[in-house]
């Protein structure tokens, strides 16, 4: 780019007479940076380097992996699933009739027994399967100004088409708006054990954040499924949305089509072969979609609920490295590298050919 | 100025040819009409009619853009490419309903990009600004009126102003020239910025206007001119000049050219005719053509095989959106009724579902761009531009004499430079320095001048035979130049026998006198005499002719002073010892041209004689001999072929006494003949020389040698040992030639040469008929016969390394499209391939055969203007900055000061550039591919609606700033050996030339890789965190986390997987990288902070859930080096056991080998075979020989 400045000025000393003005010199600066040479460090994977690397994964991985797993295996966790079970005999042909229909009686009464001493808090989840919360057009169903504050009651414009009612040839707008809320998980369970209610705590069970900022504690639902069409649960109009931990636990969009949402926590152990009585009312409509429905009562430990994939997946990682770790130890040892053999190269391959 | 009119001069004789007395002709009839239609009134531009004139101002721009058009014309350069043009559509479609994300993170990549993009180009336009901001406003000075002149701005000239140009100032616009400080108004001028000419041209004025001398005469001057509509010609024009109410005519002698400059003169008027835009150079520029790499064009394809990829994803998804949808609405049953498939718009609407498929192929073209790198293109600009930073500051390349550094013109080649399969290159002033020195002469038949050439030293090296003429000494030292006495520039002769006047007792003493003569008088040379020092310099228009004068003068004829009619020389007289004074007076010159071969001069001498002196080129030479003239003929051609075996260039000196009707009849022709304006002008020129130059009396011979610059054999050797094919491509004779191929090891004994010429019998018999037709048929059969027998000699022997050689009658031929494929192929089997007596035309022929015949890359290097066409059309152009002007480095694409640097300019800068931008490129594909896998793998949990798990800011910040950094210092910074090394182990050059590091499989492999990578990450993932809690307070992970985690594992996997490619790591390259993913946390803060209307799903994600969350890190840690595990074990067997070249040069290293001789002589050496050129190879080839000598001597026992 300077360059042709530069010749410019070359010419300009010339016409000035070059034995009178000293030249600047182009000579380039001299620097380790344009010179390309500044220090540095040039790895190259040697036998030593590759085997320490292979050996220190694995010697990282394994115990992760046994940590990981022991922690797995402390939990326990009970999943009954009972979309099945809990359509009565005559429905059976017909579930979606039976649970569109809202005058049937939908409650379901099961026994689940617990395999292990389980200690507080004891989560209780309902999954749902083959449901796609992510689908775009249920995610973008929602208006977060309008949960946010009672200001934006009336932004319900992505909300479509849960979004307005139209009350006496006004429109009014649905708090909260949107498929996601009007779609609201409406199963409840009540476990009775030893003819004792266990008192499911659902206070927290939803993010900070969620309570605190995205829901606001001035928005009230109003008008809420009061559509022809119920999608599903329904709100308190009395409680303000950042207190309705269902809804906003159901908010937050899952990231795939199985998925396991908070209910609530239950604050006392269980000890092992109690057995629990579920009194539960079997709303929601899974069925036209085939989805399944599972309750699950689950204790956590620092590594979460019950997984064993990331405790196995950390061995297998673990022992293929130390596998492979051996592997190249005796590749070295019995098959040293043919050094600078040239004929390697795959054009003096052809050459030879 | 005083001292200026001491020389006032009238040159016109001189230069005979070009200063005809001008006449109307037809050309001036035409004035007035279409094309002609200028009007100019001179020294009258406060005259109302001259004001009405609307000509151009004199305001030159050689920028590529205005303010104005800055914008809208940089964006329409940008958006022609197919990816940015992409990007655009993608970019105004994601603010319609359709985009999955929102619009303003979608623009702001591309915002990013162009911007960059346009940031650079405005840069470079700003730069050229700022130059014309310089040269807008020179100053000059114009007559303002009242015969007062002042100062004014260049950009302020107007047509019609008269100026003052002074000595060694450029002339500001196209002026005509009214006056000189010469009294016969002629003025010297020197072209270099036009035409990369380095000789003074002469223009002179009209005789009528010739007589103003003072700026007061300009008070009442007024003319008008006429003359042609601006154009590009350089060396037309035409116009005529009312003045004093007499019409003159005009022709381009009265016409000085802006960028020229004033040379020798003390100043001249002019009056200004074209100003700015309308000036002849600035008409004539036009933009070199515009080269890409072929790498470039790679990336091209692969782009759009990622757009093909991108459309099929897109249309699979759609298809299966589509099934999916319909699916959901059944009659009145609804499947998935959450979604509200009967209140749905059009987009998701299940009634019409092929539309909504349409439209989702729309979204997801847009999700799926991602796959295409965005940044890619920017990137390799700024990765390019920064390395020509490196390549010109690189001080290895510095030519400190000439005060050269190098100069990439243009930035887009550099890779290019890694990937030379063949160099033509140039000979005169490119393998040699192009300053020629006067060292031997053949007078008499005897031949004088002990000098020995660099050519003699080489082939007594390669003999092995000690120099029978000066000793051994010679031999050894090579240097010995600059110790010697002699130190005049061009001039290398010692001979006692004629130095210091002693010629006079040599046998032919009268002869040699006249050889002397002839070379002091017989040239068109300006002298320079310092009144000072008594030395006389000269001005030469050809480094020879400086050479012959120097030798004339340092052997006591010295040249020193010319006049209009004559030329004046001292001479020591040998008897008196004293310098006496001749001048010989100049009554014609007939110049030098290519197809005359000879130049000689009509003078009187001071005797009353005329003579006739003549020099020139021997093929014309010995058939112009009178009979009485070849009393020397035999012995000096037997000089003249040992002198171009030395590889000397030859001229033929020979005179001849005219009589005084000779002449006259002879100037009347001539006369007429020049100062005809017809076309046949210089045919009847050529004619009326023709009859006088002939029945010559031959003097002698000359020997010139033009030395081989420094360190090319070296540079050569090294060059072949890469593997790199050169040819020479030379106007030089074929034994010139050879001997220089001799001389530079492109040559050696035991080569085969396959000689390709016409010079056969029965060619010079056909020529002898004269029949055209027949000459060409027998030439073409004879050149085809040639051309097969040498195939089948190549064929024959494979082991033995060949030599073409073909001369320019028959290189002709054999570019006939029937045979030159057969050419072309004879010619790739051989060694080394010289073209001797090749046109410039031919230059470029053979450059476009061997480029688009072999499909490899090919680079031209050259100094002159003839290789002008080589240049431009050869893959890459090397311009070599030396004596021969600046039309070739103009033209060329990468300018260095030696030829010698080209060694370094492609064994390391070519190297690493193919190196860097290959590895950076397939690392773009890589990333960008991993990426677009873990968005595609998402949709299909997602049904393909479209949504991504990710962030929008995430999806756009990616390109640009989490990959984009690391990526770019790998393109700058990386070596995968180092300097020393790639010019220790030149065979590493052939990573380049076998394109081993971009060829499909390597491009499909990080594809792959990248593949892998992607879904490693999305399942491990994925699995690893749905759906029970990831944290012990039990909750579960949603879309956001899911996201941020996969994301996380992304940028982790992008930058580390640049780490282990990474070979050279710098503090940069650990700042890029760990400071790309240290940058990712830095944004989840700092974007989870932002009010939730700003940063929506990202609120607070990192520091609520993420962080405190040990299953995050624990995932993170994992996918990371599983995805990465894959690429480390072939890694790891790759570099032990099948390591690439550089793989085991970096072993070597690695190992300490590199100072063990032995050692590193193998991994070299084997790779050198035996049809390789170079010194190396020869000496192989001679102890290959010695074995196979034992061998036979001792078979027989």
């Amino acid at each position: 780019m300077n360059c042709t400045l530069k010749r410019d000025a070359d010419m300009n000393e010339v016409t000035n007479g070059a034995s009178k003005s000293k030249r600047i010199s182009k000579k380039p600066q001299y620097s380790r940076f344009t010179q390309q040479e500044l220090p540095a460090w040039k790895p190259i994977l040697t036998p030593g380097w590759v085997i320490t690397s292979f050996l220190a994964i694995a010697f990282l991985f394994i115990p992760i992996g046994l940590v990981s797993l022991f922690a797995s295996e402390r939990v326990v966790e009970i999943v009954y699933r009972y979309d099945q079970d809990c359509v009565p005999e005559m429905y059976r042909g017909n579930v979606t009739a039976y649970i569109q229909n809202s005058l049937t009686n939908k409650t379901c009464i099961e026994n689940i027994t617990v395999p292990k001493r389980m200690d507080p808090p004891i989560f209780v989840y309902y999954q749902l399967d083959n449901f796609y919360q992510n689908h775009r057009r249920y995610v973008k169903s929602r208006s977060d100004k309008q949960l946010r504050s009672a200001a934006y009651e009336f932004s319900t414009k992505e909300c479509e088409p849960e979004a307005r009612l139209n009350k006496s040839r006004v429109s009014v707008p649905i708090v909260p708006c949107g498929l996601i809320a009007w779609s609201l998980f409406n199963d409840t369970y009540n476990l009775i054990m030893k003819d004792k209610v266990l008192d499911i705590n659902k206070k927290g069970i939803a993010w900070k954040s969620d309570t605190k900022v995205k829901f606001g504690s001035n928005v009230y639902p109003k008008n809420f499924q009061s559509n022809d069409l119920i999608g599903g649960g329904k709100l308190n109009e009395s409680i303000p949305l950042s207190e309705q931990e269902d809804l906003i636990v159901w908010m937050r969009t899952a990231a795939l089509p199985t998925f396991r949402k908070l209910y609530g926590k239950i604050n006392t152990s269980l000890e092992a072969h109690d057995t629990i009585t579920v009194v539960l009312e079997n709303n929601y409509n899974t069925y036209s979609f085939g989805g399944q429905k599972k309750l699950v009562l689950s204790t956590t430990s620092w590594i979460g609920g019950k997984n064993d994939f990331l405790g196995i997946a950390y061995l297998t990682v673990g022992g293929i490295c130390l596998f492979m770790a051996l592997n190249f130890i005796l590749l070295y040892v019995f098959k040293p590298r043919p050094l600078g053999d040239p004929s390697y190269l795959s054009w003096n391959r052809k050459a030879v050919n | 100025m005083g001292t200026g009119r001491k020389r006032r001069l009238h040159f016109s004789k001189i230069y005979s040819f070009k200063c005809g007395r001008n006449r109307f002709d037809d050309d001036h009839s035409q004035i007035g009409g279409p094309g002609f239609s200028r009007v100019v009134y001179c020294n009258e531009t406060g005259v109302a009619e001259a004001a009405s004139q609307s000509y151009a101002d004199n305001y030159v721009r050689s920028t590529k853009y205005t303010p104005m058009t800055f914008l809208p014309k940089s964006l329409f350069e940008q958006f022609r490419r197919v990816a940015n043009f992409y990007f655009l559509v993608t970019g105004i479609l994601s603010f319609t309903k359709l985009a999955p994300y929102s619009a303003v993170s979608a623009i702001l990549p591309l915002i990013v990009v162009i911007g960059a993009t346009m940031v650079k180009e405005g840069i470079e336009d700003w730069q050229r600004q700022k130059q014309d901001y310089e040269v807008n406003n020179r100053k000059v000075k114009v007559h303002r009126g009242g015969g007062v002149f002042e100062s004014r701005e260049w950009k302020n000239l107007r047509v019609g102003d008269v100026v003052k140009v002074v000595k060694d100032e450029f002339f500001p616009a196209d002026l005509l020239i009214l006056s000189s400080s010469y009294e016969d108004a002629v003025c010297y001028v020197e072209t270099m910025n036009l035409d990369g000419e380095t000789n003074l041209k002469l223009k002179q004025s009209l005789e009528a206007t010739s007589t103003i001398h003072d700026d007061s005469d300009f008070n009442h001057f007024k003319a008008t001119v006429k003359c042609e509509d601006p154009n590009a010609s350089l060396y037309t024009f035409v116009g005529t000049m009312e003045y004093q109410e007499q019409q003159y005519a005009l022709s381009p002698q009265q016409l000085l050219l802006r960028d020229s400059k004033l040379r020798n003169t003390d100043y001249i008027y002019g009056a200004v005719i074209f100003t700015g835009h309308d000036t002849k150079v600035i008409q004539n520029s036009t933009e070199a053509p515009s080269k890409r790499s072929g790498i470039e064009r790679r990336t091209d394809r692969i782009i759009y095989f990622l757009f093909f990829i991108l459309f099929l994803m897109a249309f699979l998804g759609s298809v299966y959106f589509g099934v999916v949808t319909k699916r959901d609405l059944d009659g009145d049953r609804q499947r998935r009724w959450y979604l509200g498939p009967d209140r749905s718009d059009i987009f998701f609407d299940p009634k019409r579902a092929p539309a909504a498929a349409v439209y989702h192929f729309l979204t997801a073209l847009l999700l799926y761009g991602y796959l295409i790198p965005i940044s890619l293109y920017v990137s390799i600009e700024i990765v390019k531009v920064l390395q020509t930073i490196f390549i010109n500051n690189d001080i290895h390349m510095y030519y400190e004499e000439a005060d050269k550094p190098a100069h990439a013109r243009t930035s887009n080649l550099t890779e290019e430079l890694g990937q030379i399969d063949t160099i033509l290159s140039d000979k005169t002033g490119t393998l040699t320095c192009n300053s020629m020195e006067f060292i031997k002469c053949s007078v008499a038949g005897t031949a004088y001048g002990r000098g020995v050439t660099e050519v003699e030293r080489a082939m007594a090296k390669r003999t092995g035979s000690p120099l029978i003429v000066n000793g051994r000494d010679q031999l050894l030292d090579d240097h010995n130049d600059e110790d010697s006495t002699l130190s005049v520039k061009g001039y290398n002769f010692e001979d006692e026998r004629v130095t210091n006047g002693y010629w006079f007792h040599e046998p032919h003493s009268d002869v040699i006198q006249k050889f002397f003569r002839l070379l002091a008088i017989c040239h068109t040379a300006i002298p320079d005499l310092d009144e000072e020092t008594g030395k006389v310099t000269y001005e030469a228009e050809s480094p020879d002719e400086a050479a012959f004068v120097i030798a004339a003068r340092e052997l006591g004829f010295e040249f020193y002073k010319r006049t209009q009619t004559t030329v004046s020389f001292m001479e020591l007289d040998p008897v008196s010892k004293k310098r006496v004074e001749r001048t010989y007076e100049l009554l014609n010159v007939l110049e030098f041209n290519s197809a005359r071969k000879r130049m000689s001069v009509i003078v009187r001498d001071e005797d009353g004689k005329l003579l006739l002196l003549c020099k020139g080129a021997d093929s014309v030479m010995f058939d112009r001999l009178a009979k009485n003239g070849r009393e020397f003929e035999e012995s000096t051609k037997e000089h003249v072929n040992e002198y171009a075996d030395a590889g000397l260039r030859t001229l033929i000196l020979a005179y001849r006494e005219l009589n005084e009707e000779e002449y006259k009849e002879f100037n009347e022709k001539f006369t007429e003949a020049k100062n005809s304006v017809s076309a046949d002008r210089d045919e009847l020129i050529d004619q009326a020389t023709e009859e006088i130059e002939k029945d010559l009396i031959l003097l002698g011979a000359t020997a010139v040698e033009d030395k081989l610059q420094k360190g090319v054999p070296e540079c050569i050797d090294k060059l072949a040992q890469a593997g790199i094919k050169i040819w020479v491509l030379t106007g030089d004779k074929m034994e010139t030639a050879i001997n220089i191929g001799f001389a530079c090891s492109l040559l050696r004994q035991g080569m085969k040469q396959i000689i390709i010429t016409l010079e056969s019998p029965e060619i010079i018999a056909a020529e002898k008929d004269g029949d055209k037709n027949v000459i060409s048929k027998v030439s073409k059969e004879s050149v085809k016969k040639q051309i097969l027998a040498g195939k089948a000699q190549l064929t024959a022997s494979t082991s033995d390394p060949f030599a073409l050689i073909i001369d320019g009658k028959s290189l002709a031929y054999a570019l006939h499209d029937d045979i030159k494929s057969t050419f072309l192929e004879l010619a790739v089997g051989c060694a080394s391939v010289i073209c001797c007596r090749s046109s410039p035309k031919q230059k470029a022929l053979v450059t476009r055969l061997v480029k688009e015949g072999t499909g490899k890359t090919t680079l031209a290097i050259g100094d002159g203007a003839n290789d002008v066409g080589m240049l431009q059309e050869a893959d890459i152009g090397v311009g070599i900055s030396g004596v021969e002007g600046m039309q070739a480095v103009m033209s060329s694409d990468i300018a260095i000061a030696q030829f010698r640097f080209l060694e370094r300019l492609l064994l390391v800068h070519g190297h690493w550039c193919y190196r860097r931008i290959s590895s950076m490129i397939c690392y773009f594909f890589y990333k960008n591919i991993v990426f677009g896998t873990t968005v595609f793998l998402y949709e299909a949990y997602a049904s393909f609606s479209g949504q991504p798990a990710y962030n929008d800011w995430y999806l756009s910040l990616y390109n640009v700033f989490f990959t984009s950094l690391p990526a770019i210092a790998l393109g700058v910074f990386d070596q995968d050996v180092s300097a020393r090394f790639c010019l220790k182990f030149p065979l590493l050059y052939q990573e380049g030339v076998q394109n081993t590091l971009f060829r499909w499989r390597r491009i499909f492999g990080w594809m792959l890789n990248g593949l892998v990578s992607g879904v490693i990450i999305f399942f491990l993932c994925t699995r690893a965190l749905d759906p029970e809690s990831y944290r012990k307070n039990g909750k579960t992970a949603g879309m956001e986390v899911v996201g941020a985690t996969i994301y996380t594992c992304v940028v982790w996997v992008a930058n580390c997987q640049m780490a282990l490619a990474v070979s050279y790591f710098t503090l940069i390259q650990h700042v890029f990288i760990w400071g790309g993913i240290i940058l990712w946390y830095l944004f989840l803060l700092a974007y989870g902070a932002m009010p939730t209307s700003i940063s929506t799903t990202a609120y607070n994600v990192f520091v609520e859930t993420l962080a405190p969350a040990p299953s995050y890190w624990v995932v993170t840690l994992f996918v990371v080096i599983a995805a990465l595990v894959p690429y480390f074990c072939y890694k790891a067997v790759q570099m032990r056991f099948f390591p690439a070249y550089h793989g085991m040069i970096q072993w070597i290293r690695y190992e300490g080998n590199t100072d063990d001789p032995e050692y590193v002589n193998m991994v070299r050496q084997r790779s050198i075979r035996t049809t390789t050129v170079g010194y190396t190879a020869r000496s192989i080839a001679r102890d290959n020989n010695l074995y196979h000598l034992n061998l036979e001597l001792q078979a027989p026992k």
